[in-house]
Order: C-alpha cells, then structure tokens, then sequence
C-alpha cells in the first residue's frame, strides 16, 4: 500500500504514504474493535487507505506538490479519484513494488541497509522485528531505515523500470533478495534459527521480479531455484522436538516435493543464457542434494566440484567450509580435516560456530572423543540462539558420554 | 445563453480499458482534464459537477422496493455530470465533440436546463 500511494503522493512523500497506511490499520483497529473484524479485511484496509489518501490529496492540494508525473492531476476531483483508484489495482500494486524495490537498492545505501528498508517499506516489518533478525539494536535499525529513507526522498521519482540503470540495479535487487533469504534460513536471530517469514518474502519478492520480462533473466530464475530448493528443506530443518536438524541428519521425506520440483525446473530454464553464476552454482550444489532419496545416495564427487567452482567465482571462508564437508563426505575424515584447517582467512570464521563444530564432528568419526568435546564446546560457546545452543549441547553430551564408556 | 447538463455514460467494459494500466490511466487523465479546462478558460464551464462511483441503490415504485444498482455491467453507466454554459442547443452539441469520453466509446447527453420564467 506505502507503494502505491507512493505512486500518487511521489517518493519524496514517503513519510506522508507511511502515515496515510498507518492510519488506515488504526482506523481497522477501532472499528474492528467495536464491530468485528469484517470479512474481507484487506479489501476493507486498502478502500479505508483509498479514502484517506484522497483526503489528504483534498486537503494539501495547494500547500504540498505530490508526485511530479501526475502534475496537476490530483487538482480536480474527476481525476483524483479515478488515479487513486487505479494505483491500488492489482497490477499496478505489483508494478508499484516492483519500482520500490528497484528504488529501495539506491547505489548509495549499503546492502544491509538496502535489505532492512526493504523489508521495512515492502514487507511491513517494524524496527524491532528487523533488528532482532539481523541481530542489530532497534537503535540501529531505526537509524539504517531513516538514512535510507532521506535517500529514497532526494530521488525525484519512484526508479523507471525502462531506466538505461536497470540491469546494474537489477543485480542489487538480486543480492538484497539472496541476503533477505539467507538471513531468513541461516540467520542468526535472537529466538530461533529460522525465520521462515523472511524467507517467504524473499521468495514473494523474487516471484514478482521474475513476473517482469526484463528481469526474468537466467540469473534471476537460478536466484529463484536456490531459494525453491533451500526452502524445500524448511520442513525438516527443525526435528520432532524442535531442534535443528543438519542436512544429513534430516527426515528427507519431510522436504517439500512440490518446491523441488519448482526449483529443478527453475534451475533448468536458468542454463538457458551463457553466464554461470554463484546462484548458480549455489542453486545447483541444493538441487544435488535434493535429488538424492537418502544421504548415502549423495553425489558428493560433484558436489565437491561445484564447490570448487563456486570457490573460484565467489570465493569466501563459509565456502570453503562447506566444501571441506564435501570432501570429509568422499574423501574422508583425514582429508576433510587437512582441507578444514588449509581454509585461507580461516580467521574470518573465528565467531562462526560451525568452523568449530565441523572439526568436531570430523575428530568424532577419527576417534578423538575428547578432542571432539573440546571443539564442540568452543563452538557451544559461540552459539547465536538457543537453538544452535541446544544443538551443539547435544553434540558435546554424546562426546562426553561416549567417551565416559570407552574407560 | 443558456445552462446545458452533460450527462456523461460509459460501459464499465470500456473504462476498465481507458484505466488498463496506471500509464494508461494517467493518460486518460490527463486528456479530460486538458478537455474541461479548456471548457472553463473559454468560460463555458459553469459547474465542474461531479464523478459519480458505478454502484448505487435504485428505490423503485409504491412500494419504495430498494434494489442493487445500477449493474456494474450495465453498457451505459452514469460517470457523472457536468453543467455548462452555451449559446443554445447547437453549441453546446458542438461543444460536447470534443469530449475525450467519445474516444473511449461512452457517450454524452446533453440536456437544457428548465429555466422558470418567473
């Protein structure tokens, strides 16, 4: 809705659409309070944000100039109505936030501020849910949205998707996206592992970019087929009392048939252009593991490979991690040790609690149950949520008692 | 000189197409408003009138039956109405030509207002 009336009201009123929106969910509060809650409850919020709207054009017609495209448009009421009317449309709230996303990833705000004014002004996410997802203060946050808001007022208008900026712009869009999801699945957030709701509104995101022609590039479509296969395997992440799962641990009949099947195909039409990128790659490592009915039907001879591939375009330490993993999985434990401790900026990794945890798990299958308990703690005391606590407790527990019966 | 109404009528079919998209819209927009303010520099424009929303209520007879309507669907909705100011019937006719609703397939009535001679 903050899109669409920023269509109308122009994005240098971002603050005054805010308010028209906030308005309107308070209005639906009273009145919902005293009378029900109606049946259509949208519907009900986007005609009470209508009429608002329309209101406030009536009221500040001579004292604000709204949005420089509709000129003196909103002067007169049989055309004020009527453009009101049409910027809440179903495609033109899709077109709407599609311009806000593309506005939203301004070369001038850094990614993570670009990502939490996202999910701000397209995804209804207060401060406090943003902050406890990136693990920031609110204090932050607020100030991260705020500073990318005064950028979004000095753009004159919403971003022209014909703009000449559009494929630069679409691969900010794509980076913000893959980190929103990312965020959402690997997150670090205070409460829980998983924030599945972030997870969805990337997917939403991502759905209505490839929606628009011109953004429905191989790229986009391998950016789609990563977060189809990843969230294929949401269901299973959590086992039955709630505790995280890893991949080779979990329930594969658990996973999501129906998201496989979508990723696989996304992934197909995604080999369509001659680029290979890390969503790509990325996308092509899940479908590896989705297309195996059991862990030890994994293909890990190409999942190393693509690991190494992946290495060679977007190299970092969380990569070369999980392909360490690979490798302990074809080559062994031995091996995958020797290529967990060649990892370069291995340092990078030192608050990241599955570096410790991996070399805890390989010294397990050598043997070494103490050695294994003593990583595993240190990884316990990097823990970033209860969830990944409980887990690694587990994981020292079965050291400790295993070790405890082998005197 | 004399008062003259424009009862403009469009299908709903037909103004869902001048609306398709918020481009399209704009320029709809924009066309009928070029088109009333040049009715009102030429001093014609005697009243800007108003739109009218497609739905209503229709009380009908003695028995003041109350129904839904008009239909959305019906082919000629009453958009709205404008009141101006024309020499006679054949100016205000001539007048009315240039309508942008015309383009879009609706029509214009033009009706004098009764003037009492008293």
């Amino acid at each position: 809705m903050v899109a669409a009336l920023t269509r109308i009201f122009g994005v240098h009123n971002l603050a005054l659409a805010e308010d028209v929106v906030q308005d309107a969910f308070c209005r639906a509060l009273e009145v919902w309070k005293v009378r029900g809650v109606p049946e259509n409850p949208s519907a009900w919020l986007m005609a009470t944000a209508k009429n608002r709207a329309l209101d406030v054009i009536r009221r500040e017609r001579t004292a604000r100039i709204f949005a420089p495209e509709m000129g003196r448009l909103l002067e007169s009421e049989w055309t004020s109505a009527p453009l009101v009317e049409e910027a809440f449309a179903p495609p033109a709230i899709r077109d709407e936030q599609l311009r806000m996303m593309f506005s939203c990833c301004h070369p001038r705000l850094a990614e993570e501020a670009q990502v939490a004014i996202v999910l701000n002004i397209l995804c209804g996410f207060g401060a406090n849910e943003i902050g406890s997802a990136f693990l920031t203060g609110r204090a932050a946050i607020e100030k991260r949205i705020s500073r990318g808001k005064k950028v979004l007022a000095s753009s004159k208008r919403l971003f022209d998707l014909t703009d000449a900026e559009f494929a630069s712009r679409l691969s900010a869009v794509r980076r913000a996206l893959y980190l929103l999801f990312n965020e959402g699945y690997h997150g670090a957030s205070a409460e829980a592992g998983v924030r599945v709701e972030l997870c969805s509104e990337a997917m939403r995101l991502t759905r209505l970019l490839r929606e628009h022609p011109p953004a429905a590039v191989p790229e986009t479509n391998a950016l789609a087929a990563l977060m189809c296969l990843h969230a294929a395997r949401l269901p299973a992440r959590l086992d039955s009392v709630g505790d995280l799962s890893p991949l080779l641990d979990q329930d594969r009949s658990r996973w999501d048939a129906r998201l496989v099947a979508e990723g696989l195909a996304l992934l197909e039409r995604s080999a369509a252009g001659h680029e290979l990128t890390a969503y790509h790659v990325e996308a092509a490592i899940a479908a590896a593991h989705a297309s195996a009915p059991r862990v030890d039907e994994t293909d890990w001879e190409s999942i190393v490979s693509l690991y190494d591939r992946l290495m060679t375009i977007a190299p970092s330490p969380v990569v070369a991690l999980n392909r360490a993993i690979g490798i302990a999985q074809r080559d062994g434990a031995e091996r995958g040790m020797a290529a967990l401790h060649a990892i370069e900026g291995r340092d990078r990794l030192r608050r990241y609690p599955f570096y410790p945890a991996a070399l805890g798990e390989l010294e397990r299958r050598r043997g070494n149950r103490e050695a294994a308990r003593e990583h595993f703690s240190a990884a316990l005391a990097l823990a970033r949520n209860p969830m990944e606590r409980r887990f690694l407790e587990k994981r020292v527990r079965t050291c400790e008692s295993a070790s405890g019966s082998e005197r | 000189m004399g008062e003259f109404v424009y009862l403009f009528r469009i299908g709903a079919a037909e103004q869902r197409e001048a609306m398709g998209t918020p481009e399209r819209a704009q320029q709809s927009m924009r066309v009928w408003l070029a088109w009333m303010r040049e009715l009102e520099a030429n001093g014609h424009l005697k009243n800007p009138g108003q739109p009218l929303e497609p739905q209503g209520k229709v009380v009908r007879g003695r028995q003041k039956a109350v129904t839904d309507g008009p239909y959305v669907e019906v082919k000629d909705l009453v958009a709205g109405f404008i009141v101006i100011e024309a020499r006679d019937l054949a100016q205000a006719v001539e007048l009315s030509t240039g309508c942008p609703i015309l383009e879009g397939g609706g029509s214009v009535e033009i009706r004098p207002v009764t003037k009492s001679s008293l």
